[in-house]
């Protein structure tokens, strides 16, 4: 059972990201996107990674895409000339190559994964809550990568609202550009 | 299904998504939906992270993880930042026409 609701959601998965790059309209691309975040959100909860999953939820379908989605409203696209994408000769090629890159790498995936490496392993995660486990291991080994990863969100969070607020002005006043450029 | 199946078809899901993202890339011009793109290959190596952390049992993968959505999040806040002050001085946002920076 558990098995038919995985592969479903692998095929949830898989169609969102097709239809992503397929829809016309920029909208429609967001909305798959979330279907494809969520779809993996319940992957990674099937896989055991609870802590993944709500983030994946959460920082992926609750702000990235809403922010895709507001910026997509507030540029207001639907009144600029569609923009002209041809798919014709680029997509066939590119749907060759893609598919050899599939089969290349799923056969390697197929053939490294050992089930006498999986015997030892298997029940690793059963021994303790293990949300628990991985702040301990965010919090003692990686805590210089967690603390440099809170200096990359202030850098984003300055360099944003320098960007909007320096770079819109109107066209006459060029000193403040050539300043932070 | 066996463990073993389950790992092995999320790493060819892993697959199928990042080589979809590549080539959303590639044939798409509209900058939003490259950014949505970057964001699936992004989302292909999570769980490629998640699932060999659940196949060799340790968790360093789902801190790898942890550590790849925050930097996500803050690319695509500078990445559409980028994207709406470009489209104030050009009104497109088709990659053909971006050859510049400046006006």
């Amino acid at each position: 059972m558990s098995a038919w609701i995985m592969a479903a959601f692998m095929l949830t998965a898989a169609v969102g990201a097709v239809m992503v790059i397929l829809h016309r309209n920029p909208v429609y691309s967001a909305l798959s996107l979330v279907l494809t975040m969520f779809a993996l959100s319940a992957i990674y909860v099937m896989l055991g990674a609870y802590f993944v999953a709500v983030a994946q939820a959460l920082v992926y379908a609750g702000a990235i895409v809403v922010l895709f989605l507001f910026v997509i409203m507030l540029l207001n696209l639907r009144s600029q000339k569609p923009l002209k994408e041809s798919l014709g000769l680029r997509a066939a090629v590119g749907a060759l190559l893609g598919a050899l890159f599939i089969g290349v790498a799923a056969g390697t995936m197929w053939t490294v994964l050992k089930p006498e490496l999986l015997a030892q392993t298997a029940d690793t995660f059963k021994d303790e809550g293990h949300t628990e486990s991985l702040a301990r291991l965010l919090f003692q080994n990686h805590l210089v990568p967690f603390e440099a990863v809170s200096l990359i969100l202030l850098a984003a969070l300055i360099g944003v609202v320098v960007l909007i607020r320096f770079h819109g002005r109107p066209p006459s006043d060029n000193t403040e550009e050539s300043n932070d450029a | 299904m066996t463990p073993e199946l389950t790992y092995r078809l999320c790493l060819t899901l892993s697959a199928v998504l990042f080589t979809v993202g590549v080539a959303g890339v590639l044939i798409r011009r509209n900058a939003i939906v490259i950014f949505m793109c970057i964001e699936l290959m992004l989302n292909a190596a999570n769980l490629a992270f998640v699932t060999f952390s659940r196949h060799l049992g340790v968790l360093n993968g789902q801190a790898v993880v942890f550590f790849v959505m925050a930097v996500a999040a803050a690319e695509v806040a500078v990445g559409l930042a980028i994207i709406v002050t470009v489209f104030r001085t050009r009104s497109s946002v088709n990659v053909d026409e971006l050859k510049l920076l400046r006006r």
